[in-house]
């Protein structure tokens, strides 16, 4: 019999994991025993502890509330929302482990337990996501970051490389001599083939090494004369391995034996075959770029060229890290550091190349999100130039000089990959390329006479920090910024403003807000709906408690959980959306080589989309406490 | 030849009997001044919503294109106690076709109007009816009944439309006579539309709608069915 609704049912579920790995028929099958279940608000669908019921539930529409007691309070363990499955009997337990209510109109799909987990059993896939899913049973609205990768956890690959289970890999072109072999002969052919490490054999077994070490060993000891062959110098101590031997294994041995070259032989013993040498380098390589590599480069490079070769590099690393689900904070730290060297040598670079000495002390400048260290991908260059103050008749001269050097500065940051700033915020403007006393004047007009208009303005410039240059001058003028804002209470109050301007970005309706024009219509803009407010709240309420020093948003958020308890959990988890949120901006960047600002909401999977929509709970919250600390419904 | 004899030359169909049968029982158990309302319960009850697709307005010219129905007990609709019928026709109208999607000798199996009668009434039984303007589903169903030289349905009906209408509140007297169609009613509760004009996909509506508007009829738990029955 034709059966319309079955068919429905069947082209909602096929959206959602663990229906998607059914077959068809089977999906179809199970769906024409489903039945439509509708619950107001609050009405409960099973409670702890009562027996599991033969049939399991899917949210079609509106969300449900999963909770159980914890101690003395009722703890939210979930929150399910459209196709989210609960209810299943999926442990030995005969009892439901939480209660289910609804959080607001629902209409849930059920389906009969048992056909269910007879496809279940027989479906792989399926099983595997119920195991899975179930297993973390520590889903809690905020800290839900894992939930979407819980798959991937299983899979045995990417934890190996984590761990450097995987097969090392070594050099299989040995170059060997015999004992008898002159000491210089040896040396000329290290020299020669350029490597650090010669295997000593007699028919092809392994009597002893000798390395640089040795060799500066004998130069030491006056073993050099011509009559000295390898075998007074060499060590005799072969230490070796098996051919299958890992990464970490092999690390772990260089290091208990405080050598630089492992000896890879058929069976391990120093009484068979040499097949390979592994160095300390190619530990090195199989962990990757280490970023110390990476620094080291980037000092090193000679043309800005390299150095967009270097920050390529860098970029395939962070893809490493956040596959590997390196907490986002210290994946922060690395690459602020990394981009730091970067920015030093690119100035260094542009230093190089100017006819003169700069005329007096002068600071670079990295603003917004460069001035926040949360960048990790290209973006725009935002950035600024501070000079020490001249006598006026040279001001035109030293400015002139400046001006050159922000542009040398900028063209090279942007051959590396940094666009252009739209909004022309860069050293090379002159607007920005000022004197000390310049910019404090330009920071005091901003502050004691804040318009709207300004707001977007000082909204980057107060997120500075220094990447190349004095000291004193950044300190000074930051001493003055603070000394003026603890006079003016009205900045605050638009800065407060400023912060609410975009409001929590899903509607009524639980959808996302897209834009509705432009080049981006119906993408999402997650830098400016949901990252944004939660910047420029960041920005405001340390600044009100002159909090210096600290530029990060997810650190500012957690000092000012410290600083406010009754507050403390609204900014804790608002420091955590942060990093999620950025996490998430990065990954979508990585994917989509841009700068991971725009997301179509169709690309993203239904837990992608979930773990968004939970990033944008504190958001509103956060609001509020702004618009009543800041009062800022009386501002025009 | 008695006044209250029927003529003995016509046999009904069984199912037809049967479908009488059931009401017979149903009433001798009530009793002689009871009602067959009584003592029944809101959530036990089987209701039955109900939806046909026709060729037109005219229940006595137009035929039906399909019914479909589900059944609500407790505020559950169950997809496996449903019934989807589409019907051979005689008569077709191409400009109807647009609205409802059925095209004539479609891809669907289809059964002629005999059959559907015969299945309709044995899925029905002695439940209670509800749909959408309910009226013009039960005239067409006693059209088709007549063609068949059977009598009318004998089903309690409940209309939607009725039924939300004592959700407002007599202060609202424009609204009180206004005409809801399916789709302002589906607005007016919230109700997501999918399906529209496929009689199951109406019947699925209209099942929601219902449950819907006895939640909110029932908020104190003690609504029975019998009320649902009281004229405003």
């Amino acid at each position: 019999m034709q059966n319309t609704i079955a068919q429905r049912i069947y082209d909602f579920l096929k959206q959602f994991p663990p229906f998607q790995f059914m077959a068809e028929s089977d999906l179809l099958d199970i769906c024409s025993q489903a039945s439509v279940l509708y619950l107001d608000k609050d009405e409960v669908i099973f409670k702890r502890d009562q027996a599991y019921g033969d049939r399991f539930y899917i949210v079609q529409q509106g969300a449900i509330k999963l909770t159980r007691p914890s101690k003395d309070v009722i703890k939210v363990v979930d929150i399910c929302d459209e196709g989210d499955l609960f209810g299943l009997k999926v442990t030995s337990t005969d009892t439901y482990r939480t209660t289910a209510t609804a959080n607001e109109e629902t209409i849930l799909y059920t389906l009969p337990m048992e056909e269910f987990s007879a496809f279940a059993k027989a479906n792989k896939a399926i099983s595997n996501y119920l195991i899975a899913s179930f297993a973390s049973n520590i889903k809690d609205p905020y800290t839900l970051q894992q939930s979407g990768s819980l798959l991937n956890t299983y899979e045995p690959e990417r934890s190996a490389h984590l761990l450097g289970l995987e097969q090392a890999r070594y050099s299989t072109a040995i170059i060997t001599c015999s004992p008898k072999t002159s000491i210089q002969e040896a040396a000329r052919l290290m020299q020669q083939h350029r490597i650090g490490c010669l295997v000593i054999t007699t028919d092809s077994i392994p009597v002893g090494v000798l390395t640089n070490r040795e060799l500066r060993n004998a130069i030491a000891n006056n073993i050099i004369s011509s009559d000295h062959v390898v075998h007074d110098a060499m060590i005799t101590q072969v230490v070796c391995a098996v051919p299958k031997v890992t990464v970490a294994q092999a690390q772990l041995i260089l290091l208990k034996n405080g050598i630089s070259h492992l000896i890879i032989t058929e069976d391990g013993t120093a009484s068979t075959k040499v097949v390979g040498v592994l160095s300390k380098h190619d530990i090195v390589v199989a962990y990757g770029n280490s970023p110390a590599e990476l620094v080291k480069e980037i000092k090193r490079a000679k043309k800005t060229k390299m150095l967009r070769f270097t920050w390529e590099k860098a970029t395939l690393l962070l893809e490493r890290y956040l596959d590997q689900n390196l907490p986002i904070s210290h994946i922060l730290n690395i690459f602020s550091e990394l981009k730091d060297a970067l920015m030093q040598r690119t100035m260094e670079l542009s230093l190089s190349k100017m006819a003169h000495n700069p005329p007096v002390p002068f600071t670079w400048l990295a603003l917004g999100s460069q001035g926040r260290e949360e960048q990790l991908l290209y973006t725009d260059q935002d950035n600024a130039l501070i000079y020490e103050d001249v006598s006026p008749e040279n001001n035109e001269a030293t400015k002139g000089y400046f001006l050159h050097l922000a542009n040398r500065m900028n063209k090279r940051l942007h051959k590396i990959g940094y666009d252009y700033c739209p909004a022309d915020m860069m050293g090379s403007n002159p607007l920005y390329c000022l004197s000390l006393s310049e910019w404090k004047a330009q920071f005091s007009t901003w502050i004691k006479d804040p318009s709207p208009e300004s707001m977007l303005l000082s909204g980057i410039f107060f997120d500075y920090r220094m990447v190349y240059g004095t000291q004193e001058l950044v300190g000074e003028l930051t001493a003055s910024i603070y000394d003026q804002l603890s006079t003016s209470s009205v900045f605050f109050r638009f800065m407060a403003k400023d912060a609410l301007k975009n409001p929590p970005p899903v509607s009524f309706f639980r959808n996302f807000l897209v834009e509705s024009d432009g080049a981006h219509k119906d993408e999402f803009d997650i830098k400016n709906r949901a990252m944004a407010p939660l910047i420029s709240g960041a920005r405001v309420l340390s600044l009100y408690h002159n909090l210096r020093n600290i530029n990060h948003t997810s650190e500012r958020f957690e000092k000012l959980a410290e600083l406010e308890p009754q507050n403390k959990e609204l900014f804790e988890s608002c420091a955590y959306a942060f990093k999620a949120l950025l996490k998430f901006r990065v990954k979508q960047g990585l994917r989509n080589d841009d700068s991971g600002r725009f997301i179509k909401l169709a690309d993203l999977s239904k837990e992608e989309r979930l773990k968004l929509k939970r990033c944008f709970k504190p958001l509103r919250d956060l609001q509020e406490v702004l618009r009543v600390r800041f009062q800022t419904q009386n501002l025009s | 030849m008695g006044l209250f004899t029927t003529s003995p030359q016509r046999s009904f169909p069984p199912f037809w009997t049967q479908y009488l049968a059931a009401f017979a029982r149903e009433k001798s158990q009530a009793g002689f001044l009871g009602s067959t309302l009584d003592g029944k319960k809101l959530d036990t009850t089987r209701f039955v919503v109900f939806d046909t697709e026709t060729t037109g307005l005219h229940y006595k010219e137009d035929r039906i294109l399909s019914i479909g129905a589900v059944t609500v007990i407790n505020n559950e609709i169950s997809i496996a106690q449903s019934l989807e019928l589409y019907l051979k026709q005689d008569i077709y109208k191409p400009e109807s076709a647009k609205i409802h999607g059925i095209l004539r000798n479609g891809s669907y199996e289809q059964v002629n109007e005999q059959e559907a009668i015969e299945k309709c009434l044995e899925f029905i039984g002695t439940n209670i009816l509800i749909g959408h303007h309910i009226g013009f589903d039960v005239a067409v169903i006693n059209a088709a009944l007549k063609r068949a030289q059977l009598g009318k349905l004998k089903n309690r009906v409940l209309d939607t439309e009725t039924l939300y209408k004592r959700l407002v509140h007599p202060i609202n007297r424009s609204l009180q006579e206004k005409r809801y169609t399916l789709d302002e009613l589906a607005e007016a509760l919230k109700i997501p539309l999918h399906d529209r004009h496929t009689s199951a996909g109406d019947a699925l509506i209209t099942a929601i709608a219902f449950i819907k508007i006895v939640k909110r009829l029932n908020s104190d738990g003690s609504l029975t069915v019998k009320q649902l029955f009281r004229k405003n």
